[in-house]
């Protein structure tokens, strides 16, 4: 099963490599890893995707944990969260798709964020379902170019009934 | 008052208490040895290789449980210390590791004798760190020291640029550490501990399962308590030999690949396990799905990633042994009683039938020299009264099998590596701690040429160690497998009859070499190298074809075990496992 973990570590130089390194080192696949400061500049968040039996992911955290740099790993799967990831696709679409991919873009709220003659750059933010619903919508256009950042989550909040 | 950053790292090394340490100079850390030239109260051993060098801090702080020191300067020096890290990184050692490093901003240039030893490194360190203020150099060292020896122990090494040792700083050496990223638990939960002494008290067929874990948190009192108070037997993982006393009626000695009978039995049959500080290694376990297949599993340690790793475990305690089990014999006594007496009785007669059905035991009416009677001569001998360092092979299994280690910190091997060379280097620090000790390196002839050089550091140092090669011109122990499972067919593990003459080598050394060829030898050369105060080197002809048993095969469950008495059986047997 897919996890995505929350670790929030010391940013400081080296961490990403001991995080990578921990993970190649035992053989646990990341399928997709984000890395920015905190609004607290001494501390960075990790989201890191990756798969795996309970017990495989019980030793990641656990080994994530270990890391003198790691200050705290949660396993946001076991938890309500919010999860995003956004996409930028370039398509170069014939003259008669024009239409389609503008509206398709307008459809799944994505932005266009720049053209040219032959080719509309959009903008998408979303959860991994939407996002490759309109990959696969865009396909038969012409993808020319196509990134993809990796996941992020956040937990969601109790709301208490008044 | 601002001083060097080679002046900081020597205050600090005074503040953290450090008496001693290894390494090797260079053009980097030059700044820091001018400084040591006239340094009193802290003593560099100059050994004659970097690896001997970790490994000799390594014996150090086994023997003592306190960190060992090293220092070494940049490339070269700093690659040469992998192995020493690594070897002590499997066996949780703490050690604090300093290489120099080329100045900061030459650093990513491949610079002369550039190594990127903090990438070299973070896999085989509990933690590492490059310096690159001379600001920061105090508080790094500081922390260094802590987390070595914090929580689960382990190598920690600082990357110290050239210029780092020059620029100065305001000298400040923190009070004390806090890490919001790292914090041990040492106590273990108070419910769990409780159902641990139910759960001890209902066993019909408890075995403790002790490992190194008992020897680093200095736990051995606190064990005996417990096993003589609940009376269950112990059995020990290589790493925790000594952990208990290998003398106790309630010890089965070592269980694994070539572990006892008794032991490996015992678990097999064993209704619980109480394993403290053991991470169920392959070598302890055999295969894995057939190990302990009715008992249920109390796991004491304080590292959570080895708990539920290999095996599943229905009471985990995360903590430091010492602690945990400090409160479980409390509970135990105040709280369940010895309500199991009678329970064991059954127990302990069924344990003393698998004792008596298969002794530990070798061809003791042969002519050879067997190298099992060499280390039961020395444990004779000395009473048991030694340190004792191995090298790896067949040598370090009949030394875990034939010697009787009542106190920790008395067996130092290298387990989770399994690293040739480690021995005579590993004896060197041993006995700088320990002047008055004797200090036994049982060596095999192959992995004594690993790190043989250090022959030298012993005799300059005034050191006497001593050194007892079980000479089997052979790689013995890869030799073991060929024949047993490579029909034979000795690729590339014959050594040589006469090269290197042992004994003309440590002469040459400027040490002292002694020779036994025949059984009633043994003795006499044992008795004269005891009585020397200088290293000794004792080269042991033994039986080539020895091999060491019981042997459960890689892979079988450890009660399919080869015996010594059925030779002829074993091949017969060895064809079913297949
Ligand atoms: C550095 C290193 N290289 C290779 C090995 C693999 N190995 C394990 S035991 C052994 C043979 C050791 O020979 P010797 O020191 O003569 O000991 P014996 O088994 O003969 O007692 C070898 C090559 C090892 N453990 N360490
Ligand atoms: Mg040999």
């Amino acid at each position: 099963m897919r996890h995505t973990i929350s670790v929030l570590v010391e940013n400081k130089f080296g961490v990403l490599s001991r995080i990578s390194g921990l993970f190649s080192g035992r053989g646990y696949n990341i399928e997709s890893l984000s890395v920015n400061e905190t609004i607290d500049p001494q501390i960075s968040i990790m989201t890191i995707v990756t798969s795996g039996d309970d017990w495989i992911v019980e030793q990641i955290t656990k080994q994530l944990n270990k890391l003198i740099d790691v200050i705290k790993v949660v396993d946001m799967t076991e938890l309500d969260h919010v999860e995003r990831e956004m996409v930028l696709i370039k398509v170069s679409p014939r003259q008669e798709d024009k239409a389609e991919v503008l509206r398709l873009a307008e459809i799944f709220r994505g932005r266009v964020v720049d053209s040219s003659q032959k080719t509309y750059t959009i903008e998408i933010t979303g959860e991994e379902k939407k996002i490759e619903a309109i990959v696969e919508l865009l396909k038969p256009m012409g993808i020319k170019e196509f990134v993809r950042t990796g996941k992020i989550a956040i937990a969601r909040e109790g709301i208490k009934k008044a | 008052m601002k001083i060097s950053g080679a002046e900081i790292f020597i205050e600090s090394l005074k503040k953290e208490g450090v008496q001693h340490m290894f390494g090797y100079p260079g053009g980097v850390v030059l700044n820091i040895f001018d400084k040591l030239h006239d340094e009193k109260g802290l003593e560099l051993i100059l050994t004659r290789h970097e690896q001997g060098a970790v490994h000799a801090a390594d014996g150090y702080a086994r023997a003592t449980g306190k960190p060992g020191v090293v220092l070494v300067t940049s490339g070269p020096g700093a690659t040469n210390t992998v192995t020493g890290i690594a070897t002590a990184y499997m066996d949780s050692i703490p050690m604090v590791i300093f290489t120099g490093q080329v100045p900061t901003l030459l650093i990513g240039n491949d610079a002369f004798q550039e190594a990127d030893i903090v990438g070299i490194t973070r896999p085989c360190t509990k933690h590492n760190f490059l310096v690159k203020n001379v600001e920061d150099l105090a508080g790094v060292i500081k922390e260094a020291f802590y987390i070595a020896m914090a929580g689960r122990p382990g190598p920690v090494l600082i990357d110290l640029p050239k210029d780092v040792t020059t620029h100065k700083a305001e000298f400040v050496y923190p009070e004390d550490v806090k890490l919001r990223s790292y914090n041990p638990t040492y106590d273990g939960n108070k419910y769990m501990i409780k159902q641990a002494a139910q759960m001890v008290a209902r066993a019909k067929k408890p075995v403790i399962v002790a490992g190194g874990g008992v020897i680093l948190s200095g736990a051995s009192k606190e064990l005996k308590e417990f096993a003589e108070y609940a009376d269950v037997p112990v059995t020990m993982t290589m790493m925790g030999l000594g952990g208990f006393p290998g003398s106790h009626k309630l010890s089965l000695g070592m269980l694994g690949m070539h572990g006892t009978y008794y032991a490996n039995k015992s678990i097999q049959e064993a209704d619980l396990l109480i394993a403290i500080g053991m991470r169920f290694d392959d070598r302890v376990t055999g295969k894995i799905d057939a190990f302990a297949p009715h008992a249920k599993i109390i796991h004491i340690d304080i590292d959570p990633t080895s708990i539920r790793k290999n095996v599943r475990v229905d009471t985990p305690i995360v903590g430091d042994v010492k602690n945990v089990l400090t409160v479980l014999n409390k509970v135990m006594k105040e709280e369940v009683k010895d309500q199991w007496v009678e329970v064991r009785k059954a127990w302990t007669k069924q344990l003393d039938a698998w004792r008596r059905e298969r002794p530990m035991t070798y061809d003791r009416e042969s002519d050879m020299i067997k190298p099992q009677y060499v280390v039961e001569k020395i444990y004779e001998l000395t009473k048991g009264d030694a340190i004792i360092t191995t090298e790896v092979g067949q040598n370090q299994m009949w030394a875990a099998q034939f010697f009787k280690y009542d106190k920790p910190r008395t067996w130092l091997s290298s387990g989770g590596l399994g690293t040739m060379g480690y021995g005579l280097p590993a004896a060197i620090g041993a006995q700088l701690a320990f002047p008055n000790k004797l200090v036994i390196d049982i060596a095999g002839d192959g992995s004594i040429q690993m790190n043989i050089q250090e022959l030298a550091t012993a005799v300059i140092n005034k050191l006497p160690v001593k050194v007892a090669i079980l000479n089997n011109r052979f790689l013995g122990m890869v030799r073991q497998w060929q024949e047993l499972f490579f029909e034979e067919r000795y690729s590339h593990t014959k050594l040589d009859d006469v090269v290197p003459d042992f004994v003309k080598l440590a002469e040459a050394y400027n040490a002292v070499g002694l020779r036994a060829t025949k059984k009633s030898e043994v003795e006499a050369v044992l008795k004269e190298a005891f009585s020397i105060k200088r290293p000794v080197f004792m080269d042991f002809v033994t039986d080539w074809q020895e091999k060491v048993y019981p042997m459960v095969p890689a892979g079988a469950a450890i009660d399919n075990m080869l015996f010594y008495e059925e030779k002829k059986k074993v091949e017969k047997k060895l064809k079913a496992v297949k």
